[in-house]
């Protein structure tokens, strides 16, 4: 699913360069389920960013679904984006003066799927996420937990095969975190691929792989089998 | 174009900075309402004009006598000298394009009036001595009674035929000036009739205020021998009136030993020309009145696109929210090139139709008004036609895109993860 080699991105400010990701190797299959953790200003969001099409890097050579993402212009970019990943932010990033429904069938409009139709996928969406009394409420009207449920019936309303999602439960507490995280491995176990930032380590706990960036590079790769034992490790740090 | 979701973006984006919306978009009505109402009164005060003098008959000229300013035949430059009786006669068999040829006299020079009596009341009016076909060339409604007529000529009938002012002053309202008397400088002269002019050109005082005595009669009473004060002529049809206008001077100039190059002495006023300058004079206004009123709709303009880069400032988080889950630029380009022309559209629409409906009311008021003739203003029918309001209509659309185009590219200048960061 997704192919990367020998990454490289650097932010230039004025006669500063900040090399953050130092030629990065990195693979994910389809299906996986993986949360990337490291210190902060490790480069998580910058990677995710460069996994979304968000940001272009370097060097190196990125592979998504087979085809080389490089140097896209911004309308494929977006279009690429629409059908293949879904964003969760940690700020949920609803549009404010969209109520629920018409937030979650934001995606569809860009695909000039018919209001009526796209609102009709919406409320099912939300209805499987058990928000269907709230789909004509505002985002101001929700709490938190229920944002980033929109959040991810928006991510998933046009059926992409990736999922992004930078710190989803950053804004969260813990129950509600954990309950956003049973969702996300419900949609893992339908087949999507799914990749979250994240410092927690019970969160990253709950993922079946676990990346942790180091200076650029990948440091750390524990596979599901091994979790017990991170989990153990991480208790006794 | 026509998703209820984009007209939902855009009331919203305009619903959130209500203040600014209203006041860029005032700065679009007040330009368009300006261009509108001065467009407007521009035609409105052709129209006044042209109805003004449109019944007059636009191939017609006029002339009178000044001193001669150049020596000739043994005469010294200076010389008083007058048209004649025997002109017209002449003028009508040297000059076959002559139409109408009719003498006009008045009593004292050039607007003293000559003071009226009638029982107690009186007055001071102009007198002027007319011919029956005056009234071919500038025309008059005959009120009451008729006017001037061959046996009045014939047989210089001590008649008259008064104006609207006159008969004001020395009538009570409800009184039939007609068979009633008048005593003019001494004399006294039956009222024929009482007309109102048609039109706004005044010789030798407004009409309203003046009396017509059948030229002969003028002539005998106030001894004035064969003289003719004024000439009015209009050319046959498909004659131009300056051809006429130059031969008449220059047979008149023969016949009372004139230098030909004596530009003074026979002096003349061309309708046909002065209507053409008179047009010029509103092609001006017409000019002025677009270069300015496109000048105000400019600002406005400028205030949208101003008020635009704002909202996209403010927005560049949703909009890097929409291009993450999918937005092409185009959408974006769209969406925010639309809002601009929803903005100066219906600002501009509302600005037209104030300013025609401002129009509209003055029109009314002008014609409710009580009309007398003479107090008419020069002012009638102001109004915008159908073409500038379109090309108004376009021109606002045009611009809103243009007002769009700055704050749309800054839009997608910004990648779209910069934009994310936006907090
Ligand atoms: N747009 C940018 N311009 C300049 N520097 C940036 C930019 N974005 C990130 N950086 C820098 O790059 C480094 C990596 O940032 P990044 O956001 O990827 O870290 P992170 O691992 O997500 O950190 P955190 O856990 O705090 O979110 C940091 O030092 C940050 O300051
Ligand atoms: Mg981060």
């Amino acid at each position: 699913m997704i192919q990367i080699e020998n990454l490289h991105k650097s932010y230039v400010m004025g006669h500063n360069s900040l090399h953050v990701l130092k030629g990065l190797e990195l693979g994910i299959e389809e299906g996986e389920f993986v949360s990337i953790m490291g210190s902060s200003g490790s480069g998580k969001s910058t990677l995710l960013n460069i996994l979304g099409i968000l940001d272009d890097y370097d060097k190196g050579t990125y592979y998504l679904g087979g085809k080389l993402i490089q140097g896209l212009n911004e309308t494929k970019a977006a279009m690429t984006r629409n059908k293949m990943i879904g964003f969760i932010f940690q700020s949920f990033n609803l549009i404010s003066f969209k109520n629920a429904m018409e937030n979650v069938a934001l995606p569809l409009y860009y695909q000039k799927v018919s209001r009526k139709r796209r609102n009709q996928i919406a409320l099912e969406y939300l209805d499987r996420l058990g928000l269907k009394d709230w789909a004509h409420h505002l985002p101001s009207e929700l709490s938190g937990g229920q944002k980033q449920r929109v959040a991810i019936a928006r991510a998933l309303i046009s059926q992409p095969q990736i999922i992004l999602a930078d710190e989803p439960t950053g804004a969260l507490d813990s129950t509600t975190s954990f309950e956003v995280m049973e969702i996300l491995k419900e949609i893992n176990d339908q087949g999507k691929t799914v990749i979250i930032v994240t410092h927690e380590h019970d969160i990253a706990a709950m993922t079946k792989k676990i990346i942790r960036l180091k200076d650029g590079v990948i440091e750390e790769v524990i596979k599901n089998g091994e979790l017990q034992l991170f989990k153990d490790r991480v208790r006794t740090e | 174009m026509f998703d209820i979701d984009r007209w939902n973006e855009i009331w919203n984006a305009l619903a959130k900075n209500k203040v600014r919306s209203l006041l860029t978009a005032f700065g679009v009505f007040w330009g368009i309402f300006m261009l509108i109402v001065m467009a407007g009164s521009g035609k409105g005060l052709q129209n006044g004009v042209s109805e003004g003098i449109a019944k007059f008959a636009a191939n017609s000229a006029f002339f009178w006598a000044e001193q001669t300013s150049e020596p000739y035949k043994g005469f010294k430059r200076g010389r008083n000298w007058h048209m004649d009786s025997e002109d017209l006669q002449y003028l009508r068999d040297k000059i076959p394009e002559i139409e109408y040829i009719t003498p006009k006299n008045f009593t004292g020079r050039w607007g003293n009036g000559s003071n009226v009596i009638r029982g107690k009341k009186n007055g001071s009016f102009n007198v002027k001595g007319d011919y029956p076909d005056y009234v071919k060339i500038d025309p008059a409604t005959v009120l009451k009674g008729r006017w001037i007529n061959d046996l009045d000529i014939r047989d210089k009938r001590k008649v008259c035929v008064i104006g609207e002012k006159v008969f004001e002053s020395l009538f009570d309202p409800k009184e039939d000036p007609l068979g009633q008397y008048l005593k003019i400088s001494g004399v006294y002269y039956q009222v024929v009739g009482l007309i109102r002019a048609e039109t706004q050109i005044n010789i030798n005082g407004r009409t309203e205020e003046s009396i017509s005595l059948p030229f002969t009669t003028m002539l005998q009473t106030y001894n004035m021998g064969n003289q003719v004060h004024f000439l009015a002529i209009t050319a046959k049809k498909g004659v131009p009136v300056s051809v006429v206008e130059d031969k008449v001077k220059e047979f008149i100039k023969k016949k009372h030993s004139i230098a030909p190059t004596d530009m003074q002495a026979l002096n003349s006023v061309n309708i046909e020309k002065e209507f053409k300058q008179m047009s010029g004079l509103f092609l001006g206004i017409q000019i002025l009145t677009w270069i300015v009123g496109i000048g105000t709709l400019m600002a406005g303009v400028i205030g949208v696109s101003n008020i635009m880069l704002v909202i996209i400032k403010e927005r560049t988080k949703e909009i890097g929210v929409q291009r993450a889950i999918g937005a092409t630029p185009r959408t974006i380009i769209g969406q925010i090139m639309l809002e601009s022309v929803v903005l100066t559209t219906v600002a501009g629409y509302i600005g037209l139709s104030m300013g025609v409906g401002l129009l509209e009311l003055v029109n009314r008021i002008i014609e409710n008004a009580p009309t007398k003739s003479g107090d008419r203003a020069f002012f009638a029918h102001p109004e915008v036609s159908l073409t500038v309001a379109v090309s108004a209509l376009i021109i606002l659309i045009i611009a809103g895109l243009f007002a769009g185009m700055i704050p749309a590219s800054r839009a997608i200048q910004i990648k779209p993860i910069d934009a994310l960061r936006e907090e």
